[in-house]
Formats: C-alpha cells, sequence, structure tokens
C-alpha cells in the first residue's frame, strides 16, 4: 500500500541541470502546469476561433467562464477595475483547471504544493501593493487607517489593520493548497482502506463502507476544486478593490 | 478552520515517516526553484494569452453580440413604427374617401332637391295665371250676363206693362225703373 503522501511527490521527468542544491528540472508538476495552460488555451482560444454571434458548445462555456469572471470584477472590484479582468481571469482559470486536472486518478495536483500557491498570492499581493501606491501614493496607506476613530484607538487599530493585510497573503495560500493537500489525502486514504478491506479475509464485508465515502469525498472534491479557484478569484477581487479605493 | 487544522496534523503525521521519499513533498525546498521555474513560464504564458487574445476576444465577442441585438431591436422598433404609420395613413386616406363621398352624395342632393323645387315653381306659376285667367274669364261672363239681365229685365217689364196697361211704355222710361228697381 502507497503512502498516502506518495501522490505529492515531485518527480523529474527531463532533467535540466541543478542551481545549488535545487534540481532544474521538467517534473510532474511542471507537466501538469502545462496541461491547465493546454486545457484553457484549448478552450478560450481554439473554442472562441469563429467569434460566432450564436455560439457552439465550447465558444458558449468560453463565454461562461470569461463573463462569470468579469461579473465578479465588476461585483467586487468596481467598475475601474475591469483591467485586472486578465489577471483574475488567469488566476481563476489556472487554479480552477490545476484543481480539477488533479482529480483525474493518477495525475498531480499543482495546487497542493504551498510553494505554487504562495507564488500565486504573491502575484496578487504585489500587485495590490505596486498598484495601490503608484495609483494613491502615500494615500495608499490610509488603508491601514480607520477614519472616524478616536485616535487612542488607532494605537491599536493600526497593527490590526497591518496584521490583517500581512496575513492575507498567507491565508490566501494555505486555504487553496491546504484544501487541496487534505482532500486528497483523505481521499488516498479512505479508498485505501477499501483495499485493504478486501484483502483481510471477512472484514471483506465492511469493504462497501469506506468505497460509498470515498465517492462521496469524491463528489466533496469536485465542490472544493470549484470553490476554492472562486475563493481565491473573489478573494483577488476585494484585495484589488483596497489597491483601487483605499481607505475604508 | 477545519480544513488548516486536519492538514497541519496530516503534515505531522506526513513528516514522521519518512519512509518514502525522505520529507513531506511540499515542503521539500530543494524542488521550490524548479516549481517556480515552470510555474512562471506557464502561468506567464497564461497571463499573456489572457491579456492579448482571450479577454479582448471575449470582451468583442459579447460586445458584437450586444450591439447586435440592440440594432435588431431597435431596427423591429423602426419597421413596428412605419407600419404603425402606414395603418394611419390607410385610416386617413379612408376617412377622407367617406368624407368626400359623403359631400358627393350631400350637393348630388341639393341639386335634385334645387331643381324639382325649380320646376315646382315654374309649374305652379302656371297653374296661377291658368286660374287667374280662368277666374277673370269667370267675372267676364258674369259681367256680361249681368248687364244682359237688365236689358231683359226692362224688356220683360215692358212686356208685363203692355199686357196690364195695354200700352207699351217708352223703352227709355222701363229700362229707368228697372235699374232703379235693381238699385242700381
Amino acid at each position: 500500500m502507497a503512502s498516502p503522501i506518495e501522490q505529492f511527490e515531485i518527480k523529474p521527468i527531463v532533467s535540466l541541470g541543478k542551481i545549488g542544491a535545487s534540481e532544474i528540472a521538467f517534473t510532474n508538476s511542471a507537466l501538469f502546469m502545462v496541461a491547465a495552460v493546454a486545457v484553457i488555451a484549448l478552450l478560450f482560444v481554439y473554442g472562441t476561433r469563429n467569434r460566432s454571434l450564436v455560439p457552439g458548445r465550447l465558444q458558449a462555456l468560453a463565454e461562461m467562464g470569461y463573463e462569470f469572471v468579469a461579473s465578479t470584477v465588476k461585483d467586487s472590484a468596481g467598475h475601474d477595475g475591469m483591467k485586472f479582468v486578465p489577471l483574475v481571469f488567469s488566476l481563476f482559470m489556472f487554479v480552477l483547471v490545476c484543481n480539477l486536472l488533479g482529480m483525474i486518478p493518477g495525475a498531480f495536483t499543482v495546487t497542493s504544493h504551498l510553494v505554487v500557491t504562495a507564488a500565486l498570492a504573491a502575484i496578487v499581493i504585489l500587485t495590490v501593493i505596486i498598484y495601490g501606491i503608484a495609483k494613491h501614493g502615500a494615500h495608499f496607506f490610509g488603508l491601514f487607517v480607520p477614519s472616524g476613530v478616536h485616535p487612542l484607538m488607532l494605537i491599536i487599530l493600526v497593527p490590526i489593520e497591518v496584521i490583517s493585510f500581512v496575513s492575507r497573503p498567507i491565508s490566501l495560500s494555505v486555504r487553496l493548497f491546504a484544501n487541496l493537500l487534505a482532500g486528497h489525502i483523505a481521499l488516498k486514504i479512505f479508498a485505501g482502506f477499501v483495499a485493504t478491506l478486501i484483502f483481510a479475509g471477512g472484514w471483506i464485508i465492511l469493504s462497501p463502507l469506506p468505497l460509498l465515502l470515498t465517492i462521496a469525498i469524491i463528489a466533496l472534491e469536485f465542490l472544493v476544486a470549484v470553490l476554492q479557484a472562486y475563493v481565491f478569484a473573489v478573494l483577488t477581487c476585494i484585495y484589488l478593490h483596497d489597491a483601487l479605493h483605499p481607505g475604508h | 478552520m477545519a480544513a488548516p487544522a486536519t492538514t497541519t496534523g496530516t503534515t505531522a503525521h506526513g513528516g514522521a515517516a519518512p519512509a518514502h521519499g525522505g520529507s513531506f513533498p511540499p515542503f521539500q525546498g530543494d524542488t521550490f526553484a524548479s516549481q517556480l521555474l515552470w510555474l512562471a513560464i506557464t502561468f506567464g504564458f497564461l497571463y499573456w494569452l489572457s491579456a492579448k487574445v482571450i479577454v479582448p476576444r471575449l470582451g468583442t465577442i459579447l460586445e458584437d453580440r450586444a450591439n447586435k441585438i440592440g440594432n435588431d431591436l431597435d431596427e423591429a422598433a423602426a419597421m413596428k413604427a412605419k407600419a404603425e404609420e402606414a395603418g394611419q395613413a390607410y385610416e386617413k386616406s379612408l376617412a377622407e374617401a367617406r368624407a368626400k363621398s359623403q359631400a358627393i352624395a350631400q350637393e348630388t342632393r341639393e341639386t335634385v332637391n334645387a331643381d324639382s323645387a325649380a320646376r315646382r315653381k315654374t309649374v305652379e306659376a302656371d297653374l296661377a295665371a291658368k286660374l287667374a285667367d280662368a277666374e277673370a274669364k269667370i267675372v267676364a261672363t258674369k259681367t256680361e250676363a249681368m248687364s244682359h239681365v237688365e236689358a231683359i229685365a226692362a224688356d220683360a217689364a215692358g212686356a208685363i206693362v203692355s199686357h196690364l196697361t195695354g200700352t207699351a211704355p217708352a223703352p227709355a222710361d222701363t229700362a229707368k225703373a228697372v235699374k232703379t228697381a235693381l238699385g242700381g
């Protein structure tokens, strides 16, 4: 019986050399990142190649995805947030497709690695900080100063606001990573129980129970895969709203 | 919040079981550089594709569709207005034609009436003239007859007087006497 964490191991497919102790290679993780981008390109570039007035199946799906992201950005970040649609679209689609590709049995889940989700969260937070300062200058730091509060209260409130801002990239990355990791481990463990019970003599009678549970967890994991991509996109929009309109 | 707690638990569990490939894979630092490199390449390409191709193209498709639908609706509204206008023009011409036919009928009726009135007037005048003529003739005849009555009466008186007296009176005297008797 393989370990439940074996599925998260990064295996080089083609090694490209080393930088210090780190091996630079085309790995299974890289393969699924490329696959995710290929799926997105297939749907959104090939699917919309005709620019049909009356969309076909692929184009209707692509339009749904785009309209969903565009309306999320408009609702959360406001009308002037529309320039961030490409960023939110890329993040949402990349996370969604990586999560869903990870649901294929035997596939590697790119988003189950903290370094990947942390990098994606860093892209969001750096965009917020750089754009916020470029657009509003020092006024951007008004984000940390709630208006209409007694100055003495600010001594307590400003550090809280700073901590809450700093914890945003952490929660953004850990939420996605932890959900995907925990879900896949649970799935593997319960699926493993089925096999263990089948080969445990009389206990075979009990084997349908973890099987049913595995099926339920698979359904839950599909929900989590979509929901976490959505949560990532919505939080990105909310943080971008702060960059566009600092101050409470 | 249950999920991160679960993860920390599993993480510790995974870390404690280094039988498969050393430490827990998500925390193997030597894979980070490779993952970040491929993430930068793939996500960078995806962002470029989104910004340059996907988002503008889908935006155009949806905008074109919205414009087309808007234009079609406008066109339909214009056509409806035109149809209503044509309907009104038809109603108007119908009303005009009806008014004209009524006017013609009225005019005809008036001409006919005037004509018949004129004719009646001439006939009446004709009849009145004839009546007056006849009346005049009657009066003339009556006058003539009345003038004869005196002569006849004088003659008769003369004859009576001659019968009674045996002598014939002078005709002038009888005429005078008759005239007096008649109250002339």
